[in-house]
């Protein structure tokens, strides 16, 4: 186990979401993909707090940051897509793309 | 033990984070999410943050089972009956993320990280507390502000009618708007 292995693990998961956040249609799909990017991101605080500066506690502080961000990302996701829906039957993010260009 | 520990946890987060855009169903592509989180959890108790790892599980299980009733809302696909393809520009994103995997890992390698300084604390939980209240108070009273303003975000967006769309902006009409009247007919 090195740092670079952990980070290319938290690489890896960010491309992955990003790639489920370019692709996807569904909203519920593509915030699926955002979670997933800041999934890595944990990942990378994490190791860097054990093998860069371990003694004191600021990669544990952003984790809780990130973790935070997960949350009101996905409330706020939630929210956005129930009102959009109630407003225009709308679910999809092709059909909401009034301020394409 | 820790290394199969390591290489286990991090091919699961990566296997289940990817079976995330192939599965069918969307229920089975949340719980999909959810093994992906754990398996992360687990690399970061293997980190020795016990504390946060278990936050993470505890969290992500409940964040999950709320996706999963909304994901159920909005299910273009039930039980993944039928095969599922909604994607738009997926060559582009391809190779946008695969670009993008790349240029993180040559970095990763390329960058001459900093030695490792000091040592981890016996305590690693006590240790994020004392910062948390001391130190990091700013943090925390952003985060809690922002959770707060999350609260009544989401509650005005989730609104269908309110008491401003019945009574009018400064909510002095003399009679709410409703599409259907109540009362007496007075």
């Amino acid at each position: 186990m090195t740092l670079e292995l952990f980070l290319l693990l938290a690489a890896g998961l960010f491309a992955i979401g990003l790639y489920g956040a370019l692709s996807q249609q569904s909203v519920v799909m593509l915030m699926m993909g955002l979670e997933l990017m800041l999934n890595g991101v944990i990942v990378a605080a994490a190791a860097f707090w054990y093998y860069v500066a371990p003694a004191n506690a600021d990669g544990q502080v952003l984790i809780i940051v990130v973790i935070t961000a997960m949350a009101v990302e996905m409330a706020a996701g939630f929210a956005v897509v129930t009102a959009i829906f109630r407003a225009r039957d709308v679910d999809m993010t092709d059909m909401a793309a009034d301020l394409a260009g | 033990m820790s290394v199969v520990l390591f290489w286990v946890f991090g091919i699961g987060a990566v296997v289940t984070g990817f079976l995330v855009f192939r599965l069918d169903s969307m229920a089975q592509v949340t719980f999909a999410l959810l093994a992906s989180f754990l398996f992360v959890a687990g690399e970061v108790v293997l980190l020795g943050l016990g504390y946060l790892g278990v936050v993470i599980i505890l969290m992500m299980v409940m964040e999950m089972v709320i996706m999963a009733v909304f994901m159920i809302m909005y299910m273009m696909n039930p039980a993944g009956l039928m095969p599922m393809a909604m994607y738009h520009n997926k060559r582009a994103s391809v190779l946008i993320s695969v670009g993008t995997f790349v240029a993180l890992a040559a970095g990763i390698f390329v960058v001459d990280w900093p030695a490792r300084s000091g040592r981890p604390p016996a305590d690693t939980t006590y240790a994020l507390g004392e910062s948390l209240m001391g130190p990091q108070m700013l943090t925390m009273m952003t985060l809690g502000f922002v959770l707060f303003a999350t609260i009544l975000a989401t509650v005005l967006l989730a609104t269908s009618r309110g008491r401003y769309d019945r009574l009018g902006d400064d909510l002095r009409a003399a009679r709410a708007d409703d599409p259907v009247h109540g009362g007496i007919g007075r």
